[in-house]
């Protein structure tokens, strides 16, 4: 039988290294687009783990809004990523360097 | 549950947008450029109705709906009728600016008017579902406008750097809603609040819930340490998104803080590890850092934007004192803070005309002599933000400052009065630009009847406001319920 903690160990492993992913992360930015994604499946094992062991749905319902959510967060990522690229010519996050100060 | 379609009634203002922006999307696909107008005409009067509607429904109850997930009650219409204002205001100010670049497209308004439906489903949000549909819906509609020119170099890093650090803000929420909803088993506040008011949950995880739930928050409204999207945002936006995305959305951010943490969790706000001693923190980093680097820009954008972060700090010394007169002050400095953010952004894009973006600060040079009674509506602003006397800043300040000091953190409100001293340095500059400077660039200032008209009434405002700012106050009181 897996514990509730070995769900939640998961999780928050995934969690750490999505984060960790954004923040280290200097090449590329399509990268960044696939941590976001991992990050919001870290939250969705975490409510699925508990969902389960308090034997209530409403976790469960909200790990498809988050799916969907995830879904239309990535398209918009995407375009934003198109346009970045047709006016710069790169991906690569150190060429996002316009705007300091 | 039996559906009742009574239940219907209270989400009129929902409905009520969302239908305008589906209108507005097809009637957009229908109309020649030339008539582009017509999606303008349609989004501005179909506010104006929403407002009606959202004052139709008000009452002075409380309504929970949809199994829990919906609540309508005094707060929601305040702040409602706030956010559909203040984006009307935003989106007249836009119109010209869109016009003279080639960005008056029919997507504009219709992202537009889904963020603000994003907005009030988060104001009247009951649960963290709801909320977080909210959010989501406001956030993903304001990456797509921060990159709305997509000729920008600029405006797509703009929105690329806010998409980044958007989404990681929302992955922290959800991470700390997770937590609590596993230590508490519920995910409305209402249950929420008695599930915490028993005890009935692991002190542990409860805390490490909150912890990340605060920084969501803090990324969302622009605090420091989680600050470093707004400047980026500010400067990057066309003018005309930044009216809006200044203004509006902090009503929604407010309201996300007030139902996130004092719907759900106000038993958990004492002490260092409640989430008063985090926003202690949050607010006084806030303050400080956004004051203090607002004096280093020569870009007005990002100086505005170093004064939002500053601004937020302000609204959070209301919310953490946790008393009804702090949340009050909270709403009133909000209400007021959204109406001088589109009011100076709306001067910043008066002052640019095609082929020609009024960014730095030198821009302002002279205006006095170009224009004296913009020149007047610009003064009143600032002296607004700065917090000076007759105008209604001053009266948000000294409401907030009231607020925390009536809850024995005398030291917090001296931190707060020492910054604001400090960040009166930089609007003040301002006003010395537009008086006592000479005009580097003499080409009279053209402003179309419509938004000359606005940017009058929501200067005086500041100066009505002040002097009278009783009005404002009761509302927001009653809002509150005390």
């Amino acid at each position: 039988m897996i514990a509730l903690s070995d769900y939640l160990i998961l999780g928050a492993i995934l969690f750490a290294i999505s984060v960790a992913g954004i923040f280290i992360n200097r090449k590329n930015v399509i990268v960044l687009l696939m941590c976001v994604e991992l990050m919001l499946l870290a939250v969705n094992i975490n409510f699925v783990a508990f969902s389960h062991f308090l034997q209530d749905t409403a976790g469960q319902v909200f790990v498809f809004f988050i799916l969907t959510v995830a879904a239309a967060e990535a398209a918009i990522g995407l375009a934003i990523l198109v346009v970045l690229f047709r006016s710069k010519r790169s991906i690569n996050v150190e060429d996002m360097d316009a705007l300091k100060g | 549950m039996q559906f009742d379609a009574t239940q219907l009634i209270p989400v009129l203002p929902e409905i009520s947008l969302l239908t305008l922006a589906c209108l507005v999307l097809l009637v957009d696909l229908f109309i020649r450029e030339e008539q582009r107008i017509a999606s303008y005409v349609i989004t501005q009067v179909g506010l104006l109705v929403t407002v009606a509607v959202t004052l139709a429904v008000a009452s002075s109850e409380t309504q929970i709906l949809f199994d829990g997930s919906y609540i309508r009650d005094p707060m929601s219409d305040l702040l409602k009728v706030g956010v559909l204002l203040v984006t009307f205001i935003s989106f007249l100010y836009a119109k010209d600016y869109l016009i003279q670049r080639d960005l008056f497209k029919g997507e504009f308004y219709t992202l537009g008017l889904f963020a603000v439906l994003g907005m009030t489903v988060m104001i009247s949000a009951n649960s963290f579902l709801t909320i977080y549909l909210g959010l989501e819906l406001l956030a993903l509609c304001l990456y797509a406008l921060v990159a709305f020119n997509r000729d920008s170099p600029e405006g797509a890093e703009a929105g690329m750097k806010y998409f980044v650090l958007g989404a990681l803000a929302s992955g922290m929420l959800l991470y700390g809603i997770s937590m609590i909803y596993g230590t508490t088993g519920t995910l409305q506040f209402d249950e929420l609040a008695k599930v915490v008011s028993k005890g009935d949950m692991n002190e542990i995880v409860m805390i490490f819930g909150i912890v990340f739930l605060v920084i969501g928050l803090a990324f969302k409204l622009g605090a420091v340490p989680f600050h470093m999207w707004v400047p980026d945002v500010y400067h990057g936006a066309p003018t005309a998104v930044v009216a809006f995305l200044a203004s509006a959305p902090k009503i929604a951010a407010f309201a996300l803080a007030m139902r996130l943490l004092v719907d759900g969790l106000a038993e958990l706000n004492g002490g260092w590890q409640g989430w008063q001693g985090m926003l202690i923190i949050l607010a006084v980093l806030s303050m400080g850092v956004g004051n203090l680097i607002a004096i280093a820009q020569t870009n007005i954008k990002r100086m505005l934007a170093y004064s939002t972060i500053s601004h937020v700090g302000f609204i959070m010394l209301g919310i953490l004192a946790g008393t009804k007169e702090g949340y009050t002050a909270a709403m009133f400095y909000t209400l007021v803070y959204a109406l001088m953010s589109a009011g100076a952004f709306g001067i910043i894009i008066a002052l640019s005309r095609k082929g020609f973006e009024a960014e730095n600060l030198d821009d302002m040079k002279g205006l006095n002599q170009r224009n004296p009674w913009f020149a007047g509506m610009m003064l009143l602003l600032m002296f607004s933000m700065a917090g000076v006397p007759p105008t209604v800043g001053f009266f948000a300040k000294l409401f907030v400052l009231d607020a925390v000091v009536s809850v024995d953190l005398t030291w917090l409100a001296l931190v707060g009065v020492a910054f604001s001293i400090i960040g009166a340095f930089y609007y003040i500059r301002v006003v010395k630009l537009i008086y006592f400077d000479q005009p580097e660039d003499e080409t009279p200032l053209s402003i179309g009847v419509d938004t000359q008209v606005m940017l009058s009434i929501n200067g005086l405002s500041m100066l009505v406001l002040g002097l009278f700012p009783a009005g404002l106050l009761s509302l927001c009181a009653a809002a509150i319920g005390s």
